[in-house]
């Protein structure tokens, strides 16, 4: 699994009822399911991953998260999760009101735009930057919502949604200590954010 | 696509019978119940691989294979999913497949004999609701050995099927194969199921149901209700494909009230030949079975049920299916996963409207596969079923 996705499983409650939005192969769903007793729901729109889903044994729903978010009952589950897909989606303010109205928690991770090496590679090679997190070229990129650290906070104050932790990963999702909190937005390449009431 | 099975029969079980009878969920029973069947692939020896095919309103007990003389290139109405490498792989798995109560292909149904009267039932014959279809598949299954299905299968009415089993019996089915159904028909379905059982109740030869022995038969209904039915199995894109505005053996048209589109020409088709093989009492009992399915009528108990088994739904719908289009398949979905049920869903992409789920669409038949292979994998059912 992911370490980013081992982040995110930690701070999950066993036998939580857990939608993953976007949801890969199933991987998440699969270790929450098997060894910590949550049930769940994926979310995938690429048919690899929806195959993959089934052949693991984890329920998923084949279709855009958008469109799925809008039809499920509110307070459905108990963890909404959204990892590395947010800055993909057409309306990330949307999401994330959605997530709040399905479940009462909310995890989501998103790569930091704000990222130096991003912010020297723009102000210096003038060019879109290319980086191992955010690997594709401007022109093919399903990124098309990215942003900093400090622009996501921003937008979970406007949802009225608190953040209660936030792990910061490196370029392969692994967590980073030592980073001062204030510098984050300048120095981690991503983030894991637990939010909730 | 040549039959991967070869040869099949079908057979007979009479599975209510004398101080046995079959008691119906109105409390209604019937005496005496035989069930034609076919099975297919071998069971084996702890009886885990077995998979239940529930067919739809015109289907019947020949899903797959060739009966001795058929002609080669028409199989059973499903072949293409069941065989050797197929989705419901034959080598590995043991599948079943049985007509059902109230049906016209060998079992019990309005055409049978009253064993109180020596005469056909015709309406005599009591209502039946899916449950009592459920009822009688699971008393072949105690006759063949069988008290756990790896799967159930079903698309439309055989969907419902699978629905009403796995709710009602926890416990039984490993995996319900819920495609291109509804838990519960619209307000159009039922308008065009009316609309269907008006032109079989008013054709002159109906006489209340009771034509048996009269030399005569309500075909006029039965064929005018299987036109009305089959416009609502193919989408607009399907029939605009296949004939167009085309004339029948004519290039200009002829004008007048015949038959002249080809549309036309195939709808009568259509019609003729289902009055060959089909009972129009079955097709009055079976629609009424559909209207009236309501299985999640009871959410509290639903719930209770869905907890108490252990069953993984697979629910697929067709982008093209207007008569049970995805959002009775979502529908159906979200009531599962509300009851606390793993649910898997998707729509596939396909022209053919309702009667997508018989055809061999590769998104459809990868996603049962990988759904059955899990299904096996789980139970450690490998090649030849062991």
């Amino acid at each position: 699994m992911r370490p980013d996705l081992d982040i995110v499983a930690a701070m999950i409650d066993p036998g939580s009822r857990v939608l993953d939005l976007g949801c890969g192969d199933g991987a998440l769903l699969e270790n929450l399911i098997t060894s910590h007793d949550c049930s769940g729901l994926g979310v995938e729109r690429d048919p690899d991953g929806f195959h993959a889903c089934i052949a693991r044994g984890v329920p998923v729903t084949q279709g855009d998260l958008e469109n799925e978010l809008r039809e499920i009952d509110s307070g459905a589950f108990d963890v909404a999760i959204l990892s590395l897909t947010l800055q993909a989606v057409r309306h990330p303010d949307r999401v994330l009101t959605e997530m709040k109205r399905v479940a009462p928690r909310q995890i989501v991770s998103l790569p930091n735009f704000g990222h130096w090496r991003l912010r020297a590679g723009l102000a210096l090679r003038g060019r879109m930057p290319v980086t191992p997190l955010l690997p594709y070229e401007w022109y093919d990129t399903p990124n098309i919502h990215l942003c900093t650290l400090a622009d996501f906070e921003a937008l979970t104050f406007h949802a009225e949604m608190k953040i209660g932790s936030r792990i910061l990963v490196d370029a392969d999702g692994r967590r980073v200590a030592g980073l001062a909190t204030r510098a984050a937005n300048l120095l981690a390449p991503g983030a894991v954010y637990s939010l909730g009431a | 696509m040549p039959s991967g099975i070869g040869l099949v029969e079908t057979r007979r079980a009479v599975v209510f019978d004398g101080d046995r009878p079959l008691r119906l969920d109105s409390g209604a029973a019937i005496k005496r119940v035989e069930v034609a069947y076919e099975t297919y692939g071998e069971l084996n020896g702890d009886r885990s691989n077995a998979v239940f095919i529930c067919h739809a309103l015109s289907g019947d007990a020949h899903a797959a294979g060739l009966h001795e003389g058929d002609d080669p290139d028409r199989p059973g109405w499903w072949d293409n999913i069941i065989g050797p490498g197929r989705p419901l792989d034959t080598d590995r798995l043991f599948v079943i497949c049985a007509n059902v109560l109230g049906g016209c292909s060998g079992t019990t149904g309005p055409s049978s004999l009253n064993p109180e009267t020596g005469e056909p039932y015709g309406l005599r014959f009591p209502l039946i609701q899916v449950r009592d279809l459920v009822t009688v598949h699971r008393a072949l299954l105690a006759e063949l050995g069988i008290e756990r299905l790896l799967a159930a299968v079903g698309g439309s009415l055989g969907g419902m099927q699978v629905l009403q089993w796995a709710i009602d019996h926890p416990g039984e089915i490993d995996g319900g194969l819920v495609v291109a159904a509804s838990g519960r028909l619209s307000a159009q379905n039922i308008a065009f199921s009316a609309v269907a059982r008006e032109a079989i109740m008013r054709d002159p030869d109906f006489n209340e149901g009771s034509w048996y022995g009269t030399g005569r038969r309500p075909d006029r209904g039965l064929g005018l209700a299987r036109m009305i039915g089959h416009i609502t199995y193919l989408s607009e894109q399907s029939m605009r494909e296949k004939f167009g505005r085309r004339i029948q053996d004519a290039e200009v048209p002829r004008y007048g009230f015949d038959v002249d589109f080809q549309v036309e020409s195939y709808l009568h088709y259509q019609g003729q030949s289902f009055v060959e093989r089909f009972d129009a009492n079955t097709y009055l009992y079976l629609g009424r079975v559909m209207d009236y399915f309501d299985p999640f009528r009871d959410p509290v108990r639903v719930q209770h049920q869905i907890e108490a088994g252990d069953t993984f739904f697979l629910v697929l719908s067709f982008d093209s299916d207007w008569r049970f289009s995805t959002a009775h398949s979502k529908e159906i979905a979200a009531e599962l996963r509300l009851a606390g049920a793993p649910v898997t869903f998707r729509e596939i992409a396909s022209t053919h409207g309702h009667d997508s789920f018989l055809f061999p669409i590769p998104d459809y038949h990868e996603t049962v596969t990988g759904f059955i292979h899990r299904l096996a994998a789980e139970r450690g059912i490998g090649a030849g079923g062991r």
